[in-house]
């Protein structure tokens, strides 16, 4: 499978939902996304990769280049993710202290709305 | 030792084929099922690295994987075309460094420039560096790995158990 994407707001956040392959040759359609939800004013994002089945380093350049985007206004990027195929490569990288991540999206909003 | 031999034009699309091509012939080459995972993502940062390489500098010239069932071992050589120097403008990444490690560190003898490889800090990480982020995921998943310079561009050879028992 390739890449499926869609976003929805939820208690003012904007979740995006991602499904399939996140690698070199789908990646940019996600940072698209993501650079278009920042132009459009939404600095609060969860990132859902529960349905997500492959990510490499060039999908995790993209998630810390939306990261960066929206800590430029003071907003947050926060990941949902439970499956250890994928949080194996955000441990190997160290990339679990630069983002949050959680189980469950209600947990990220959650997480996000308290520290606010 | 039986040898499967690829060569993709560079193009992103394609390594997601090579993924497929490596993962099915690790398999058959007796690798845990555990590990496939890793050997897929593996090859793929390795394909990823080599595509982009070759797409800045020798688009034309296809992009080159060696898999190779050694009995004990399952072994992967991805090989590009890209010069030496190609890496600098890359970032991250020293051009004539060549990296031997396991997972628990250095390894040993690996080629004629050996150097430990250092990772870049994840709090500077971005998009921008992408070779060297892929090279220290590569070096954090297989259970060898060897990067060397080559007189035509640059190799990366990685390894992983097999179970010959087994097949």
């Amino acid at each position: 499978m390739e890449l499926k994407l869609g976003h929805h707001t939820k208690d003012g956040i904007e979740v995006v939902d991602v499904e399939g392959e996140i690698d070199v040759y789908t990646a940019p359609r996600l940072r698209e996304l993501l650079i278009d939800l920042v132009n459009k004013n939404n600095y609060n994002l969860v990132v859902n990769m529960e349905r997500v089945e492959f990510l490499d380093s060039t999908g995790l350049g993209v998630l810390v280049g939306g990261l960066k985007r929206v800590r430029a206004y003071d907003g947050s990027l926060d990941l949902v993710c439970t499956q250890e195929r994928i949080l194996k490569i955000f441990r190997i990288t160290g990339l679990t202290k630069v983002f949050g991540i959680h189980d469950t999206v209600d947990e990220a909003i959650a997480a996000r709305k308290s520290e606010k | 030792m039986a040898t499967v031999e690829v060569e993709f034009t560079p193009l992103p699309a394609h390594v997601r084929t090579a993924r497929l091509v490596a993962t099915a012939v690790a398999r058959r080459s007796g690798v845990a099922e555990a590990l496939l995972d890793e050997v897929r993502l593996a090859v793929g940062e390795a394909c990823s690295r080599a595509v982009e390489a070759h797409r800045r500098h020798c688009p034309a010239e296809p992009v080159k994987i060696e898999l190779t069932d050694l009995g004990e071992r399952f072994e992967v050589v991805v090989t590009d075309s890209a010069p030496p120097d190609a890496e600098t403008d890359q970032g991250g990444f020293a051009p004539v460094a060549a990296v031997s490690a396991t997972n628990g560190g250095n390894r040993g003898p690996g080629g004629s420039h050996e150097a430990p490889f250092q990772p870049v800090p994840a709090e500077t990480r971005d998009a921008a560096f992408p070779a060297a982020f892929g090279l220290a995921v590569i070096t954090g998943l297989a259970d060898d790995v060897q990067v060397s310079s080559t007189d035509s561009g640059l190799s990366v050879r990685m390894s992983w158990p097999a179970a010959p028992a087994g097949r």
